[in-house]
């Protein structure tokens, strides 16, 4: 039996060519959906073109050494800069980072190495999830009930400490992802030797995951530098440059916020030139994270 | 010669050794403080949760559950509701998943399915990721300065001629729902792009290739097999997309119009839950404070359910693939 049927293909007339012919209706719905699919997808990529073209020029052509050594100007005044807002998003960034980089990391070391099937980091692990969809407006909300409103001032302390709650489940849970790719024979040798746990965490697991590590650091900063809702009632904002840290404090987002709704051409014109150096620093950052984090294997 | 650490290890001359005291300590401590960190995180979200309910029950003892369904904001004789917000909120962040959940999935798709060489893959999956950096006041900024000119045309048309619809009701004045939703879609399309592509990476290879052993077009083994498949992870993206969008303040609070208002109509300006807080709270009087606190704890639990909800979906169906590519 099988070899009969074996000889009609070898011999016989040829079989289906495997190319569909486009007049089927099969492949002709096949092809129309693959595109349509391309039209979705260039055209999902038109707003970021778009973004980048307006700040490029509209961000670009107010470009100059004035807008990181100058105040914000009031009113009707022209010219002036933000570099009060730029040290004073630099500044909070630092706050946050200070906070939730020793808690996220040191987090993460109980959740992958220590005792990742306890209780403790299951419902760490899924906190740090649902915080990482925690509307930013809210961790400000937080802070003012917790800080400004203990304080009794808005100040950069605060701020800091609101973009801190947004960063901390980024760096913990890309810092646990970090140290779970440790190859568990490099761990099981240190502790052959007579290592203690907190050796081999020190001197093997963390050293081996730096580098994602850090992907999950720059992520985190990236992410806090452009946040603005969680500082529009903890830090608020100044139109002079930062005295101290207990005193309300300007940042770029919030300067954008303000500016974009005014009826000054040389205030909107200001919001596009922030903007631009504000997406700069976000991309610095998310750059950063992709070079580190690249895989070198 | 070569055996000599050997020899030199079996008479316990290795460089392995117990460790000392001060290091057993050391190690002890060292743990404990983590434990201490992982507790801390835990006890951030309790505290959180306690801090705004604390400060929104005077408002709630006040208002009770009228405030949900009231549509009056008046600072001077002290009448509060978030009815419009509310709904302003869930209709914004419907209209966004609908534009982002279809482009999102689009995208996924287009990305995984071999419409690219891998090259301009990844080249087109880093501009899609460069989407979620962003900030949200840049998004606001564009929205105000390129999507309401560029709708505004459409947006006339279509209330001249479908003026009888609901949706086209009113003329779009400059803010307003459509160029908040339009605007708060491409801020959740790469959440919902991301979450879909790792739930189609999650299905089986041989899966993929035995459908078109069938003789399945691409189409067929996409929308029939591969989509289905990778369901349950798509539809937690398209959750978890949603809780973004209901808790993005900056973007809407600078293009809905802040205006206390239900519509159903697409060019009227609106309020949500987020913008109102972002636009009242800096200037509010104590006594608006209460309100605004009551308002946020109703955003927290909104979101937390729909967050909990996509996560859990997310960790079912990635525990259902586990260990199967």
């Amino acid at each position: 039996m099988s070899t009969s049927v074996t000889s009609t293909v070898a011999t016989g007339p040829r079989p289906h060519s495997l190319q569909r012919s486009v007049g089927e209706p099969r492949a002709l719905r096949s092809a129309l959906l693959t595109g349509g699919a391309w039209v979705v997808a260039l055209a999902a990529a038109v707003p970021l073109v778009s973004v980048l073209y307006m700040l490029i020029v509209k961000g670009g052509a107010r470009f100059s050494t004035e807008l990181f050594t100058e105040l914000p100007p009031a009113g009707f005044e022209m010219g002036g800069g933000f570099g009060n807002a730029i040290v004073g998003t630099l500044v909070m960034v630092a706050i946050a980072a200070l906070i939730s980089l020793p808690i996220g990391i040191l987090a993460a070391v109980f959740l992958a190495e220590l005792k990742p099937n306890s209780k403790l980091a299951a419902t760490t692990r899924f906190l740090g999830k649902v915080l990482t969809g925690f509307p930013s407006i809210l961790a400000g909300v937080f802070v003012y009930a917790a800080v400004v409103l203990a304080m009794g001032s808005y100040s950069a302390i605060a701020g800091g400490i609101s973009l801190s709650v947004l960063m901390l489940p980024t760096v913990l849970l890309t810092a646990e992802e970090a140290m779970k790719m440790v190859p568990r024979k490099m761990k099981d040798a240190a502790l052959g030797m007579g290592c203690t746990r907190t050796q081999v965490i020190w001197k093997v697991v963390l050293p081996t995951g730096l580098p994602g590590i850090l992907t999950g650091v720059m992520l985190g900063i990236a992410r806090v530098s452009g946040e603005s809702a969680p500082l529009l009632f903890t830090a608020l904002f100044s139109n002079y440059w930062l005295q101290g840290l207990r005193e309300p404090t300007a940042s770029l987002s919030i300067l954008i916020y303000n500016f974009s709704s005014m009826p000054f051409e040389n205030q909107i014109e200001l919001a596009w030139a922030a903007s631009l150096v504000l997406v700069l620093i976000v991309l610095v950052f998310n750059i950063l994270s992709r070079i580190i984090g690249r895989p070198k294997f | 010669m070569a055996d000599k650490p050997l020899l030199n290890i079996a008479a316990g001359a290795g460089i392995s050794r117990p460790p000392t005291a001060t290091e057993f300590v050391a190690d002890r401590s060292f743990r404990f403080m983590t434990q201490v960190c992982a507790a801390a995180i835990v006890a951030l979200v309790g505290y959180i949760l306690w801090e705004i309910g604390g400060e929104a029950l005077p408002a709630i003892r006040e208002y009770h559950a009228g405030f949900l369904v009231s549509s009056v904001w008046n600072v001077s004789t002290a009448q509060f509701g978030i009815l419009p917000e509310i709904w302003g909120t869930l209709y914004s962040s419907l209209l966004a998943l609908l534009i982002g959940g279809f482009f999102g999935l689009t995208v996924a798709i287009f990305l995984t399915q071999d419409f690219l060489p891998p090259r301009l893959a990844i080249v087109f999956r880093t501009i899609i990721e460069m989407l979620a950096a962003i900030p949200s006041v840049v998004f606001g900024l564009w929205g105000i300065f390129v999507v309401i000119p560029a709708i505004r045309p459409m947006a006339d048309w279509l209330h001249g001629v479908l003026g009888f619809i609901p949706f086209f009701g009113t003329s779009l004045s400059g803010p307003g729902m459509l160029p908040a939703a339009i605007v708060l879609a491409i801020m959740i399309l790469p959440t919902v792009a991301a979450i879909s592509q790792d739930a189609l990476h999650l299905v089986p290879y041989r899966t993929k290739e035995a459908a078109y052993g069938m003789g399945a077009t691409r189409w067929e083994v996409i929308l029939q097999v591969m989509v289905p498949t990778a369901a349950g992870g798509i539809f937690s993206g398209m959750v978890l997309g949603f809780g973004r969008a209901l808790g993005e303040t900056m973007a809407l609070a600078m293009l809905i119009g802040n205006s206390n208002q239900i519509s159903l109509s697409l060019f009227s300006p609106a309020n949500t839950l987020a913008s109102l807080l972002a636009s009242h709270f800096p200037e509010a009087a104590p006594v608006e404070v209460r309100a605004l606190m009551y308002a946020a704890l109703v955003l927290l639990a909104i979101t937390l359910v729909v967050n909990v909800i996509g996560i859990a979906i997310l960790s079912v169906t990635q525990r259902k693939f586990a260990g199967k590519s």
